[in-house]
């Protein structure tokens, strides 16, 4: 038994390299998209800010796997043709996304608009004061959530198993129908997603921790 | 865009999803029910016990918590048979799955309420001669559910969308019954834009309902 698994983990290294490159995107996406929007729907005018809201509280209010069948079933019908990987990808950071806003939508508005007159009373600008005097303190407060929807993305990336992509999810998969030792690679495969969101949920704490002394 | 929409053979098929959407609410309010007592009776134990009992639950509530509900699902329907003799059909395996994976959610979520009950209401219970069993019934259960609620409704809601994973073990639930439709009738577009307010309007029915009962008990 022991030999087997030893035997099947160069696959899973490929498809865990592949779950890396999948999480890795959608985290990098996510952030980019999610801080943008979520400074929109926190400080925008209304027709910025409503379609934002309408956006993340339709995608909350869907599950991922769904999400993820819409996209890449979907978006072929209507002649959008992405490879499957584009598209898990794509699923994923809407979903990701969503997460994101509201996580820097929270962080910002925790910030007292006390700060942001002060910053206009001295004259900056509002990237100047988004840049030297809300986000600073903010990303204290975004830290530790947007660490929870980073373990949310890994663990959300193993559905992309389901769209044709070997992943980790599917490597496990498809050793375990050719070796028929299923609860052992289940269990190795369950240690590995344990390993590294463990990881990130302490790298988590840990930054709450240090970041702790500002206190309301 | 010469894409043909045709609604037809959605509706003809309707009731493949409108029993999904049952079996999903089904699958949620019996997964829940029993991750509750588990998250309670564990969060109990955590505040009570000692640093065995303590590390023993973080490391269930770390465990699942840190692998993708999939994985488990695959655990439970396909991994456990081939070592311990028991059968169950891919439902009663999903329920058992999604009960743990429940329950590691709740025992945080019921922990922060015991931790977040003030010391004078449990030290006033005392002072009146409550026994220990009539406090926890009396005084803290009943404050810790109020000052959860908001956290419970999220944690709900999450688990009735996670209810889809039952689909890759076969499950007629709600996106079961979209993938079937998908495969027989490649009304693709026309099933998900069908099923995908189904989810929606659920999970807000739910939140609303939740809210109804924040409004009615939550500490404010």
């Amino acid at each position: 038994m022991f030999g087997k698994i030893l035997y099947s983990l160069q696959f899973l290294w490929s498809g865990l390299i592949v779950t890396g490159e999948v999480s890795g995107l959608v985290v990098g996406l996510a952030l980019v998209f999610g801080v943008v929007l979520g400074a929109g729907v926190t400080y925008g005018p209304w027709f910025v800010a409503w379609p934002i809201r309408l956006f993340t509280d339709v995608i909350r209010g869907i599950p991922i796997l769904v999400l993820i069948f819409f996209v890449y079933y979907g978006l072929p019908a209507v002649h959008v043709n992405l490879a499957s990987f584009a598209a898990a990808v794509l699923a994923l950071t809407l979903f990701s996304t969503a997460q994101v806003i509201e996580i820097v939508r929270g962080a910002l508005q925790s910030i007292h608009h006390g700060q942001m007159e002060a910053g206009k009373a001295i004259g900056l600008t509002f990237v100047q004061r988004l840049a030297y005097v809300v986000l600073p303190q903010a990303l204290r407060r975004f830290l530790p959530p947007w660490i929870n929807s980073v373990v949310d993305a890994v663990k959300g990336s193993a559905l992309v198993s389901l769209v044709g992509i070997v992943d980790l999810m599917q490597s496990i998969q498809q050793v375990a129908g050719r070796t028929y030792e299923a609860l052992p690679l289940y269990v190795v495969g369950a240690l590995i997603y344990f390993a590294i969101n463990y990881g990130l949920s302490t790298l988590s704490r840990w930054l709450e921790a240090r970041t702790a002394y500002i206190r309301d | 865009m010469d894409y043909h929409f045709n609604f037809h053979l959605i509706w003809r098929h309707f009731d493949k999803l409108a029993w999904g959407l049952v079996l999903s609410l089904e699958l949620a309010v019996i997964a829940i029910a029993i991750g509750v007592v588990i998250g309670l009776a564990l969060a109990l134990a955590h505040v009570a016990g000692g640093r065995l009992v303590r590390l023993a639950i973080g490391a269930y509530v770390e465990f699942i918590r840190n692998v993708p509900l999939i994985l488990l699902v695959y655990l439970v329907y396909y991994g456990l048979p081939t070592v311990v003799d028991i059968v169950y059909d891919a439902k009663t395996s999903f329920i058992a799955t999604l009960s743990v994976y429940a329950g590691a959610y709740l025992v945080e979520v019921f922990r922060a309420g015991l931790l977040a009950i003030p010391r004078g209401l449990t030290d006033a219970g005392k002072a009146i001669g409550l026994t220990p069993f009539q406090r926890l019934l009396y005084v803290r259960l009943p404050t810790m559910l109020r000052i959860v609620l908001p956290s419970l409704s999220n944690t709900f809601i999450s688990l009735f969308k996670d209810t889809s994973v039952a689909s890759v073990i076969a499950v007629p639930e709600l996106a079961y019954g979209a993938q079937w439709i998908n495969f027989n009738t490649f009304r693709i577009v026309e099933v998900y834009s069908v099923v995908t307010p189904m989810y929606l309007v659920t999970g807000y029915l739910i939140l609303g309902l939740l809210r109804l009962l924040e409004r009615r008990f939550a500490v404010r």
